[in-house]
């Protein structure tokens, strides 16, 4: 009912005018991606991955290097001395305490964070705190504003000057450049908000006698199903949710769950809320996971040595922190060899992989009714936010009546669901097919320049998150920083979201960088690597990007 | 000639012991001991040991044959066709305080939209800029460029409106209480807990893996008895206790029975017992209280007493998402300790967007919008009570009302014959649905939610339908 407009550069007319953003125009913020440059567009599509390509399982963890770990592990200890030092210097009144104050302290209450727990926090998170956290002030896309913010306090509070500062951002996840603030899906969603408000403040299942659905909730689902060639699918309005509360929905005591040792915490949170019993499996490690499978159904349930009811695998399609990609077809012709099912998370891949953007299923090229369970979300790819979950209509519809966000959770929102269904239809258009193209075409050459400039790089070679490992904490915040004074976000992670040595810088690449931010992006890394030696690889020759 | 052998034998067997004996005598001492140790050992052997396990060991053809056996269940069980949540039918347009079902118009009681704020024009004119300056997603976690100064800017204004410190926002209502419990009460930490609070709540208990206890609905005496026990078990090993957290988990004013909880007493108990009140006032920000800020307003209790009060943004507000507010210390733990803040991507902007002026319309209308729900529900409350058949749980200044037949006709099918009826009449009512794993299954009832936009009129074609209802499907 709301017809998209198919002309690429027409910004459909806007009933409310609103004024120019204070610092750059329009064009500078480039907010869409395809508005000019032909030439650079039709490069590159015949290096979109197909099935007779080489090999699309190609990965690469290359080993830490010895002295690297050894000056890591080195550099945790002096932290932890010094963090020890300054906590005997707050407790003995010589510096002052900073932070928060319990307001019951003096009143004989059980402490609410134990001293250890807030060490890590006292001590090392916060001295590095500016480089997480960043807030901005305009659109997510392949550039933003940051806000700028100073402390003079080394941390403990912030102040926010006011300015913005323009920079590439490598670290949102906008696969498809879909977030905009103008063009067909942002015009078709301010439409659905005329429409139907920004809310509707009830759950999907209680609207009298019958469940009475939004119209574009239908819409939603059919498209989606009809999109990943399943027979049907079910949306929910948050992510970490769909997996949270669906899990326990199809999973139950009795029954055992295979689960990827680098899992998103989602998962096992679902996991752990199931009931069901659990184990991890090497990551990728497709021996490994047989030998379990065996295991398993020969000895039954530990203690009861009674057969499980059922065995249920959990793989992500391509994982946020590794780039790596699950081995679908071996997962395939082990869970039909096993009779075990299938539970897939494509949160990172959805739309950004495979031909079509179907995810991990089309990129292998396998038959989507295979996998038992495919989950989603709409985040990354598509814009939106939210998740689904779509297989077998007598699977959705089980998930339907027994769904914990059916029954309590509120609707999703119009203007969320329409971007969702707009980025679905351009998808299916030649525009949605070039920003799939240039998706893979900017993942081959970004990942390309990093290894032969002697970095290490995880992961599959075609994954649009590309891991970069800079091991030393003090390395990673100069890299962040300075990353930053050069005018490009990056997102840099540590120890606990990652074991302990293996810090890293995490690129997200989208369809809307254009070759030049790439460019941009590759020289500052190329001189920062430089100056703080971040060439640690002994598998690719270092060499300086002039040198390429 | 027998006798005398056997006078032989045993004259020789004799000898044979004399030798014996006279070779004990001999031998070294050592030797001696050896042999008593080895006699020690049979008998120790005999006696004692265990015998050792015989380990199954299958052959590579057994497992084989297990592994070709074994058949698992279905993925899933097969569902009843007629559950309602398989009957899709459509409805168009905005679910405000009339809706259009089958092209007829009909009086909404059903949903959450206690301010009337669905559908608010300005609220969608702040919404539409949003979109127009941001996109639709955030695109990212808070930890990682999702945080956008839409965000800050309206966790500050929560913050401001209950006069906290500091507030936090959350991506879904569900998931906000949900990761909050977890995120400070861990494994041996002990929670009590009313019965009656929602699922969502439920929910975060368990994931939290504490021990729970848990004590009857809004009966402080219950919660009293469990609190002098745990303090006996404490006085037992005072060590062990002084490293136990302690919780209680209530609700404002309770989403499955309409009543406030008893807040002074257990802010009272809170000071004898030390344990923090974790407060969830998702149904009674906006509603309760002079100016809506919830129960702490309504009996007048200084809310830094409470140490979290977590929220919905999907009532009242008329958005979507959820937040919290207290003390920076309570809730500053949160941003990176509660998993559905760290590790989900944030709320989209529009919708914080939409909360702010949510905000801003609530403030300047100050006590006017709270006082006249008040004063409706109070006469929806008597209008009610005035119907005979119907059992109206709930405190009277709740515009969220559950209604139950009296006189154990109170089924879920009776209820849902009178919702049909009632939307036959143009009014649309709706049964309360819960799943079956619920800690304690509130009995079927008809959930009312009153809109502040409903006038008299219509609140008394609400009470004549309801009491044609009852005659119609108790006959």
């Amino acid at each position: 009912m709301l017809a998209s407009s198919s002309s690429k550069l027409s910004h459909a007319t806007l009933v409310h005018r609103y004024p120019p953003s204070k610092l750059h125009s329009e064009e500078e913020m480039s907010d869409t991606v395809f508005s000019s440059d032909e030439n650079e567009m039709n490069y590159k599509c015949e290096n979109v991955a197909r099935k007779d390509d080489e090999n699309l399982q190609c990965e690469e963890f290359e080993e830490t290097p010895l002295y690297a770990a050894i000056l890591t592990y080195l550099s945790y200890a002096i932290l932890c001395l010094f963090g020890w030092l300054r906590d005997f210097l707050r407790n003995s009144n010589i510096e002052k305490k900073r932070g928060a104050v319990d307001p019951n302290a003096t009143l004989g209450f059980v402490p609410l964070y134990q001293s250890y727990e807030s060490f890590y926090t006292r001590n090392m998170y916060t001295r590095v705190r500016d480089i997480f956290n960043r807030p901005i002030a305009s659109v997510p896309g392949a550039q933003f504003e940051l806000t700028e913010r100073v402390s003079d306090d080394y941390n403990w509070t912030y102040r926010y000057t006011g300015k913005t500062i323009n920079a590439i951002n490598l670290g949102s996840y906008n696969y498809l450049g879909f977030a905009e603030k103008s063009g067909p899906c942002a015009t078709d969603a301010i439409n659905a908000l005329k429409t139907y408000g920004v809310s509707s403040c009830n759950t999907r299942i209680e609207l009298g006698m019958f469940q009475r659905t939004q119209r574009y909730h239908v819409e939603l689902e059919q498209l989606l199903a009809n999109f990943l060639h399943v027979e049907s699918s079910i949306a929910f309005g948050m992510g970490f949710a769909t997996n949270a509360l669906n899990i326990p929905a199809v999973a139950s005591k009795g029954d055992l769950i295979l689960s990827d040792e680098m899992n998103h915490i989602s998962l096992i949170l679902g996991m752990r809320l199931s009931g069901a019993s659990y184990r991890t499996f090497a990551h990728n490690d497709m021996k490994d996971l047989e030998a379990k499978l065996r295991a398993a159904i020969v000895h039954g349930h530990p203690r009861t040595q009674r057969p499980w009811k059922k065995i249920i695998i959990v793989v992500e399609g391509v994982y946020s922190m590794e780039g790596s990609i699950c081995r679908l077809p071996e997962l395939i012709a082990l869970k039909k060899k096993y009779k075990a099912y299938l539970y897939m998370d494509e949160a990172h891949s959805v739309g950004a992989m495979g031909k079509n953007g179907r995810g991990i299923v089309d990129y292998f090229g396998v038959d989507a009714n295979d996998v038992d369970i495919l989950m989603g979300t709409f985040t990354k790819s598509f814009g939106s936010a939210g998740g689904y979950i779509a297989g077998k209509k007598s699977l959705i519809d089980h998930i339907r009546v027994n769904s914990h966000s059916n029954t309590y959770a509120s609707s999703m929102s119009a203007p969320v669901v329409q971007q969702i269904i707009s980025s679905l239809r351009l998808l299916k258009r030649p525009e949605g097919q070039k920003r799939i193209c240039q998706l893979a075409d900017n993942t081959r050459y970004f990942r390309q320049k990093l290894v032969d400039m002697g970095f290490i790089v995880y992961g599959n070679k075609n994954s649009p998150v590309v891991p970069m490992l800079i091991y030393m904490p003090a390395r990673v915040t100069r890299f962040n920083r300075e990353m930053l004074r050069r005018g490009i976000a990056v997102v840099t992670v540590g120890f606990p979201a990652t074991k302990l040595l293996d810090a890293r810088v995490r690129f997200c690449i989208s369809a809307a960088h254009t070759r030049q931010m790439l460019d941009t992006a590759l020289t500052a890394i190329d001189e920062i690597g430089t100056d703080i030696s971040l060439r640690y690889s002994t598998r690719h020759k270092s060499r300086r990007l002039r040198e390429l | 000639m027998g006798s005398s052998a056997n006078q032989d034998n045993v004259a020789s067997l004799a000898t044979d012991f004399y030798s014996l004996l006279e070779s004990f005598k001999e031998t070294p001492f050592y030797h001696l001991l050896f042999e008593i140790f080895l006699v020690l050992t049979v008998l120790w052997l005999i006696l004692f040991r265990k015998p050792r396990r015989i380990e199954k060991k299958l052959t590579e053809k057994e497992k084989q044959e297990l592994i070709d056996e074994w058949q698992p269940e279905p993925l899933v069980p097969p569902v009843d066709a007629n559950h309602p949540a398989l009957n899709v039918r459509v409805l168009d347009g905005i679910v405000g305080k009339t809706i259009e079902i089958d092209g007829k118009k009909s009086l909404n009681f059903a949903t959450f939209n206690f301010l009337n704020f669905v559908g608010n024009p300005r609220i969608a004119d702040k919404a539409i800029q949003a979109v127009q300056k941001y996109g639709v997603g955030s695109c990212g976690p808070r930890g990682f460029y999702g945080t956008i100064d839409i965000h800050l800017e309206l966790e500050e204004r929560l913050a401001h409106f209950f006069n906290c410190e500091e507030g936090i926002i959350y991506s879904y209502g569900f998931s906000t209480v949900a990761s909050i419990i977890p995120a400070y009460s861990k494994r041996n930490d002990i929670l009590f807990v009313d019965e009656g609070v929602h699922y969502a709540i439920q929910k975060g208990v368990e994931a939290s893996r504490s021990t729970v206890k848990w004590f009857r609905h809004n009966d402080i005496s219950d919660l009293e008895r469990l609190l002098a026990e745990q303090d006996i078990h404490d006085k037992k090993n005072p060590k062990k206790a002084r490293t136990l957290r302690r919780f209680l988990i209530i609700e404002g004013l309770y989403m499955n029975y309409g009543d406030l909880c008893p807040l002074p007493r257990m802010v009272e108990l809170k000071y004898q017992y030390k344990y923090r009140i974790f407060m969830d006032e998702s149904v009674s920000f906006g509603t309760i209280g002079q100016t809506g800020r919830g129960v702490t307003e309504y009996y007048n209790i200084d809310r830094r007493k409470i140490d979290l009060i977590s929220s919905s943004l999907e009532y009242s507000v008329g958005s979507i998402g959820g937040f919290a507010v207290g003390s920076s210390f309570v809730v500053d733990h949160q941003r990176l300790s509660a998993q559905g803040y760290c590790f989900s991507a944030s709320l989209p902007p529009l919708l914080a967007a939409a909360a702010i002026e949510a905000l801003n319309i609530m403030e300047e209308k100050d006590t006017t919008l709270c006082d006249t729900l008040m004063e409706k529900s109070k006469r929806l409350h008597r209008k009610l009570l005035d119907i005979k058949g119907y059992l109206i749980v709930g405190e009277d200044i709740s515009p969220l009302k559950h209604l139950r037949l009296t006189n154990s006709q109170n089924t879920v099918a009776r209820l849902e014959e009178i919702v049909e009826f009632a939307q036959t009449r143009g009014i649309t009512i709706t049964v309360a649905r819960y799943l079956n794993d619920e800690h304690h299954l509130p009995e079927p009832s008809i959930r009312l939610i009153l809109n502040v936009e409903m006038t008299d009129e219509e609140l008394e074609f609400l009470c004549t339908v309801l009491q044609e209802a009852r005659v119609k499907v108790t006959v």
